[in-house]
């Protein structure tokens, strides 16, 4: 047990890497939920209503997750 | 004299100089970028009441949120007090809102029953955008929703409401049982499905509604303080110096006009979520 040796180590600000790591999946996710959206009211123009709501609806329960990863080291950071 | 050499002139004297901010800064005498922090979020009380022991502070959210609600009380009974058959002006701006929470998302998300919680909506999505738009009117200048207890305070009132819907519609043990158990899926899946379903609806939506507002509007006064601190900061006689402030003064207008949309789509965001518990209470999910 005596080999385990430091091989990697971050420095600086913590927090922002990992803001950066939580913000990979709602990136993602919110960009096919636009896309689609947009796919989507092109195809059926008179059903734009019910599309965007349930577009932002889609996209506000995506972003809680970039936003909580942005306020977690605020709040745990010391 | 070339651009680079005042620019390195400009570099020498900022770094060889104690007081190295043009504009006095009040973060101390180190030259280093004075990068906000959290603490830019709290303030020292105006005023303290104390009644039966229990300290009220008057901060200056609280003031502000005391301020907005007075004007949007205010300001709709002024406009729905005596309604004309022909809307004036302002008439006209208070229906359109009223008409955009009941048509856009009432009807939209609950149905034809929806018109009965229509002006709690109304109030919700209103109240909501009041506390956000203070984070971009001049001297306010501070969203009071970023600090948490108000975004908790409006989802410890929408809890209970959907729970107690959801329990007064589908009976107190079988919205639990809708709710665990949505039909037409293989038995196994349930194991899996119906703790989830049960946590989520319980415990994640009210902390997810709440975090979302709250989360929106603390990253977006960050962000504006970060613009406006660097204006001041960059600022110096050299030509890096004026080139940095003044893109740092773009981008604060430009994030202003980007928080305004923000504000307004995080209310209706807020709105439209309160409406859909409110939804998912009153039908089971088919």
């Amino acid at each position: 047990m005596q080999s385990l040796s430091l091989l990697a180590e971050v420095t600086g600000s913590l927090g922002s890497i990992g803001y950066g790591l939580a913000a990979i999946g709602p990136g993602i996710g919110i960009g096919l939920i636009f896309g689609n959206g947009v796919q989507a009211i092109a195809r059926q123009p008179e059903a734009y209503g019910v599309i965007r709501q349930n577009m932002i609806l889609g996209f506000a329960l995506t972003e809680a997750l970039a936003l909580i990863g942005f306020v977690a080291p605020f709040v745990f950071g010391k | 004299m070339g651009v680079s050499s005042l620019v390195a002139a400009g570099a020498v004297r900022l770094s060889d100089e104690s007081n190295c901010h043009l504009i006095p800064w009040g973060g101390g005498s180190d030259c280093g970028f004075p990068a906000p922090t959290a603490d830019i979020f709290s303030f020292s009380p105006y005023s303290t009441l104390a009644i039966a022991g229990q300290e009220f502070n008057f901060t200056k959210p609280v003031v502000l949120a005391i301020i907005g609600s007075v004007f949007l009380i205010v300001f709709f009974l002024a406009v729905f007090r005596k309604p004309k058959l022909v809307p004036g002006r302002m008439q006209s701006v208070g229906e359109y809102g009223y008409t955009f929470i009941r048509d856009g998302v009432a009807r939209e998300v609950i149905g034809k029953e929806g018109d009965k919680y229509v002006p709690f909506l109304f109030s919700l999505f209103f109240f909501v955008w009041m506390l956000n738009i203070w984070g971009i009117i001049p001297f306010a200048q501070f969203p009071v929703s970023s600090r948490i207890a108000w975004p908790v305070a409006l989802a410890i009132v929408i809890w209970p409401l959907y729970m107690w819907l959801g329990m007064r519609h589908q009976g107190p043990v079988k919205y639990f049982t809708n709710m665990m158990f949505p039909p037409g899926l293989p038995k196994p899946i349930y194991l899996i499905l119906a703790p989830i379903e049960l946590v989520s609806n319980v415990l994640v939506r009210p902390v997810t509604l709440a975090i979302r507002l709250f989360a929106n509007m603390f990253a977006g006064h960050l962000l504006l303080t970060i613009f406006a601190v660097a204006t001041f900061y960059l600022i110096s006689p050299s030509l890096i110096g004026i080139l940095g402030s003044a893109a740092s003064f773009v981008m604060s207008v430009i994030l202003t006009a980007f928080e305004a949309f923000i504000q307004a789509l995080q209310a209706f965001i807020f709105t439209l979520l309160a409406a859909v518990y409110i939804s998912t209470s009153l039908h089971a999910e088919h």
